[in-house]
């Protein structure tokens, strides 16, 4: 008995440590002094303190005693596999979180951005390690829904609210189509589990509706064209700390699920979501670029390179191999780096500032010179420009692409790399090489924006030139 | 000592001092930065004579052919089963003479810009550039495989960005680095797809390893790259041709080559070493690289020979009319580049591989003669503050050094024996003599042109008329500016005494060199015909040059304005692709989408007042977009497909 209980709580830890934040974090609200007049003391820089480092050692917890196990009638798995995606999401919010500070020191609902945000992320976990139709659907919505609140964190802002009303329309839109095309999955093949799917397929014209049905709930998820259109509006309207972890953080979790499922429960009908994946790719490669280039807002810019972006890890996972799902986890990590860098330098030039506009940051390097190379090397590994870690995730993705032998579709990919190095480079050169009059004033960063930025700088040294790092998940790959 | 001992070293130093000079140089080694890049770079050289001097003569030779030796290789990843990417360091007769060319150019250099950056105020931040490039140049030619050299071939991209944009503050230095960065960076897409399919099909990223297989005709990757095709082509020519438009991308080679000129926006002695020794003969160094695969496949060659002499005449034209003396020497560059190209490509593999030596041999003696010509054009320009050919003249008496080491550059470069420049040319005149009369013929033509061109340069600067007075305070330049000249003169009169083909073949296996003594007449008298035209037209200044330039009015326009090639990509990048397609894109997100979303606003407008809004317009059209692509989708997979 002790030792079931002991594993259950093993198999759940990420979860349950997850749960505990979340309760020290409300407990603290509840237990908050209030001043003389009934409001609440201003005591956000304790809070942020203690979020902090409660992430800071959630994450650290993420790397002891990873066990293996099924639980709940097997629909619910731990693998090291899982263990490590959860921990690389635990890392990104964390690097979030940090960034948020600026933003969130002269915040009113500080704690409540907080139990929101955690309870994305338990909801990513619970996606993660489903290992059934349902529990995929509730953690898909828990990770929805207290985005779109998070989405209105801007309180006083109407774009942000508008912003998050279009995103709970949109996902509940998605949500119900993808409910369709579950049940009538559940009508052909009689079950749900991810184990028993495999032999249930029979490649019919109703199961590859229902397929595509997935497919579009997880490209409306990752922001993938067609189904992208909130993407734009949302991530404008949204506080920059959100728009962080809802391009990186939360389009990584659902893309760690995707290539699970894809790879493993639908690997039966492989030739037709290797089409299907390969058409998104393309579209959604040219369609980001195409209007990322012609972006002036940097916040905009980023929101369509991002979805560029996804374009790329498409290829990637069109490979249909081990090196497909291995460089797609691989570029995640590199993308969650490089993305909150540049992301960070802009939520805290925007939170101080106001200024979003790439003229903006005209002659930024003479004022913040620190701040200027991180976002260069930041956009440089968008770019895929070597030695940065964006060049080694990028190349991975072709090759892995390439190995399938679909060559007309790296080499599309290849073109849109040429299409984005430009508008990467266009703000590179504003922040380098224009003069400006005005130029944005010197920021004096905090402790913990700095730290944040210093990590992401590291990783994106780091994660390429040591290959460990691949090789580590392609062990992770290989263990399944 | 072993190689694996030290070899590392060479590389490494250039690191150490970029990572020095980089985070601490300004403020605290400021003005002795520019010797710290000395000492390492120093040192570097040293090693690297060190190196050839054993290689070539101690331990290289083995049962009479130059073994290829790996003194360190690190498996650095495992990508799948069968495909790994290794760092490491590869020796053989090619990688041992680039290095030597590329650091004792690169010290070169770097003594002389001690001088001429004087004062500057990004000083160390020039050093260490400087050092960037090296060590990411140094890393490009010992490398053991494709993967390493691609990895190399975007850092030195990078560095000779941040070069050529050094003098940031000058709008046309930016736009310049910015075009270089692009154009290159396009070829190297199709190097990367070529890369791409090299290891999926060859089975390997390992030059040797890929040389082997493909070269031998029973393995079944060479059968399947010979046998699978797309679009017509053989899989084998398209990672060939894929792989030589990146070479031809950063070797500046006709069609890619308009970012070269501009590229002189840069501080002059970075001129002298990215655009006269290193990274633009990377081109002709990847190609000698994979040369055996190269070989076997002679459409890709007839590509290589065409590239490469259409680039040596062209750009040979365009120099003769240009008045800029950088812009002269970027097209000459470019023209002498297109030589080495051709020599490539007529070249046999094994046996008839004069092209391939002569090639090489070029590479070698042109580093040399081309850098001590921009170095001497830095000088000048450094006296005269100007580029333009106008504001110079009857600079000899006082410029001495400047002037003597740049005569002897200029007829090196003419190829007027016994200089370097003569017998390396000779070699790849003979190569095209025997291979094909066609290019040869052009060869000789092109060969003149440049000995009419650089004299045209000479004598516009150091004769013509009477020295104008420049107000200069520091006369010729340092000690440190005059010794580089004098260094690489000495090299431009003994490099082409070097028996070349002893040392460089296309199979490593060392030849006898022969010279053809009655086969050099023609060319040699053409020479010096053409250096006689120039000094009758721009040894005085007289009025003919203008009149022979107004009788050929409309070619020498043509000419002064580089056959319209860059208004050519300006058209079809302003207008064919901003208006065909980005703006449409626009015009449709504009009009089409929002308009669309007005529609449906106005078409729910008596369902209710709100949606007339457009934001309520705007969820619908998103929903509507999302359906209709599930539709697409199904349509497609389901009854289509």
């Amino acid at each position: 008995m002790t030792d079931q209980l002991i594993d259950f709580f093993l198999l759940m830890k990420s979860e349950l440590l997850l749960l505990a934040v979340i309760f020290i974090m409300l407990f603290m609200n509840i237990t908050a002094k209030e001043n003389a007049d009934g409001t609440p003391v201003d005591n956000n820089h304790s809070i942020l303190v203690t979020a902090n480092i409660l992430l800071l050692l959630n994450f650290l917890a993420g790397f002891f005693m990873n066990t293996s196990g099924n639980l709940f009638g097997d629909s619910f798995t731990s693998t090291e596999l899982t263990a490590f995606q959860k921990n690389i999401l635990n890392l990104g919010t964390l690097l979030v979180s940090l960034q948020s500070y600026t933003w969130l020191k002269t915040h009113k609902h500080v704690m409540e951005f907080y139990m929101l945000l955690l309870a994305t992320l338990l909801g990513m976990f619970l996606m993660i390690s489903s290992q059934h139709m349902l529990l995929f659907y509730l953690g898909l919505e828990l990770s929805t829904i207290p985005l779109a609140a998070l989405v209105n964190f801007d309180l006083e802002k109407k774009k942000s609210a508008e912003a998050a009303m279009k995103m709970i329309m949109m996902s509940a839109f998605s949500s119900a189509l993808l409910l369709f095309g579950i049940s009538l999955f559940y009508g052909t093949m009689g079950t749900l589990h991810f184990q028993e799917i495999p032999a249930a397929l029979n490649g019919s014209d109703l199961q590859l509706y229902c397929l595509i049905l997935l497919i579009a709930a997880f490209g409306f998820k990752i922001s993938a064209v067609p189904f992208h259109f909130w993407t734009a509006d949302v991530y404008e309207g949204a506080p920059v700390p959100v728009t962080s972890y809802l391009s990186v953080i939360s389009k990584g979790s659902i893309l760690f699920v995707m290539t699970t499922v894809l790879y493993n429960v639908f690997a039966g009908m492989g030739v037709e979501w290797y089409l299907i994946i390969c058409v998104l790719a393309v579209a959604t490669m040219i369609t980001g670029n195409i209007f990322a280039v012609r972006q002036q807002n940097l916040k905009r810019l980023l929101a369509f390179s991002s979805i560029a972006q996804v374009g790329f890890i498409l290829v990637g996972m069109s490979g249909q191999n081990t090196e497909g799902a291995v460089s797609v986890t691989y570029f995640i990590i590199i993308y969650i780096f490089s993305n909150l860098a540049a992301l960070g330098v802009i939520s805290v030039v925007s939170a101080l500032t106001g200024k979003e506009k790439i003229s903006d940051y005209k002659g930024f390097y003479k004022t913040n010179p620190m701040l200027s190379w991180i976002l260069a090397i930041a956009l440089f590994s968008l770019a895929g420009i070597p030695p940065t870690s964006g060049f080694f995730g990028k190349f991975f993705l072709l090759l892995a692409g390439a190995g399938n032998g679909n060559y007309t579709l790296v080499i599309i990919a290849a073109l849109n790399m040429i299409v984005s190095l430009y508008y990467y480079l266009k703000i590179v050169k504003a922040v380098f090489m224009d003069a400006n009059e005005e130029p944005i004033p010197t920021i004096n960063l905090a402790f913990f924006p700095k730290a944040g930025l210093l990590i992401c700088l590291i990783g994106i040294i780091v994660t390429g030139l040591a290959s460990g790092s691949y090789n580590y998940i392609q062990e992770l790959f290989a263990s399944l | 000592m072993n190689y694996a001992n030290y070899i590392y070293l060479i590389p490494l130093l250039p690191l150490l001092s970029f990572l020095l000079l980089g985070f601490f140089g300004r403020k605290y080694v400021g003005a002795a930065s520019g010797w710290v890049g000395v000492l390492s770079l120093g040192t570097s050289a040293l090693l690297s004579v060190y190196t050839a001097f054993r290689y070539f003569f101690v331990d290289g030779l083995m049962d009479g052919k130059y073994q290829t030796i790996i003194p360190v290789k690190i498996e650095w990843l495992r990508f799948s089963e069968t495909l790994s990417i290794d760092m490491g360091i590869l020796l053989d007769p090619v990688s041992v003479m680039m290095l030597v060319v590329v650091t004792f150019v690169s010290l070169m250099v770097h003594l002389f810009s001690i001088g001429y950056m004087k004062g500057e105020e990004r000083y160390a931040t020039y050093f260490s550039y400087l050092s960037l490039f090296t060590f990411s140049m140094l890393g490009l030619v010992l490398s053991t495989n494709i993967f390493q050299i691609y990895m190399f071939w975007e850092l030195v991209g990078v560095s000779s960005y941040l070069l050529i944009g050094y003098y940031f503050t000058k709008p046309s230095a930016v736009k310049a680095s910015k075009k270089a960065f692009i154009v290159t960076r396009f070829a190297d897409l199709g190097f990367l797809i070529g890369i791409l399919i090299l290891g999926f099909s060859g089975g390997s990223f390992d030059f040797a390893t890929l040389i082997a297989t493909l070269t031998n005709t029973q393995s079944p990757e060479l059968t399947t790259m010979i046998s699978s095709s797309f679009l017509g082509i053989t899989l084998l020519s398209w990672a060939l041709t894929l792989v030589f438009i990146g070479g031809a991308g950063k070797s500046a080679m006709f069609p890619l080559h308009i970012w070269l000129p501009d590229a002189m926006e840069g501080p002059t002695p970075v001129s002298a070493l990215i655009h006269a020794a290193t990274m633009v003969v990377a081109g002709v160094y990847l190609v000698a690289r994979m040369f055996p695969v190269f070989a076997l496949d002679p459409a890709v060659m007839q590509l290589i020979t065409i590239t490469g002499i259409t680039s040596a005449v062209l750009a040979a034209i365009i120099a003769c009319t240009q008045t800029d003396i950088k812009r002269v020497l970027a097209y000459s560059t470019m023209s002498q580049i297109g030589y080495m190209m051709f020599a490539m490509g007529i070249s046999g593999y094994a046996f008839n591989d004069t092209g391939y030596t002569g090639s090489l041999f070029h590479l070698f003696t042109h580093a040399f003669f081309k850098s001590l010509l921009f170095l001497g054009a830095g000088a000048v320009i450094h006296y005269v503050h100007s580029n333009e050919m106008k504001d110079m003249g009857g600079l000899r008496k006082t410029m001495p050094i400047t002037h003597i080491t740049f005569l002897l550059a200029c007829l090196a470069i003419a190829g007027i024996p016994p200089l370097a420049g003569f017998f390396s040319k000779e070699e790849i005149l003979l190569a095209a003599w025997e291979s094909n009369k066609t290019v040869y013929f052009m060869a000789l033509g092109t060969s003149a042109l440049t000995a009419f061109y650089m004299f045209r340069l000479y004598f516009s600067i150091f004769w013509s008329k009477e020295a104008a007075h420049h107000d200069n305070h520091h006369g010729e330049g340092t000690f440190t500016m005059k010794l580089p000249l004098l260094l690489l003169a000495g090299c431009t009169i003994g490099a082409g005494l070097i028996p070349f083909s002893n040392f460089v073949t296309s199979n490593n296996i060392p030849e006898k060199m022969e010279l053809h003594l009655l086969f050099s007449i023609a060319p040699v008298l053409l020479a010096v015909l053409a250096i006689g035209i120039a000094a009758i037209l721009y040894k005085n200044e007289n009025d003919k040059p203008d009149k022979i330039a107004s009788s050929m009015n409309a070619l020498y326009r043509t000419a002064l304005n580089k056959f319209y090639i860059d208004e050519i990509y300006l058209f079809i990048t302003k207008k064919i692709i901003f208006n065909l397609i980005a703006k449409p894109a626009a015009w449709i997100d504009r009009n089409i989408v929002d308009g669309l979303m007005n529609l449906l606003g106005n078409a729910t407008i008596i369902v209710s007042d709100e949606a007339k809004s457009v934001q309520s317009g705007k969820v619908q059209w998103y929903a509507l977009a999302f359906l209709g692509g599930i539709l697409i989708l199904t349509v497609a997979f389901i009854y289509l497909y």
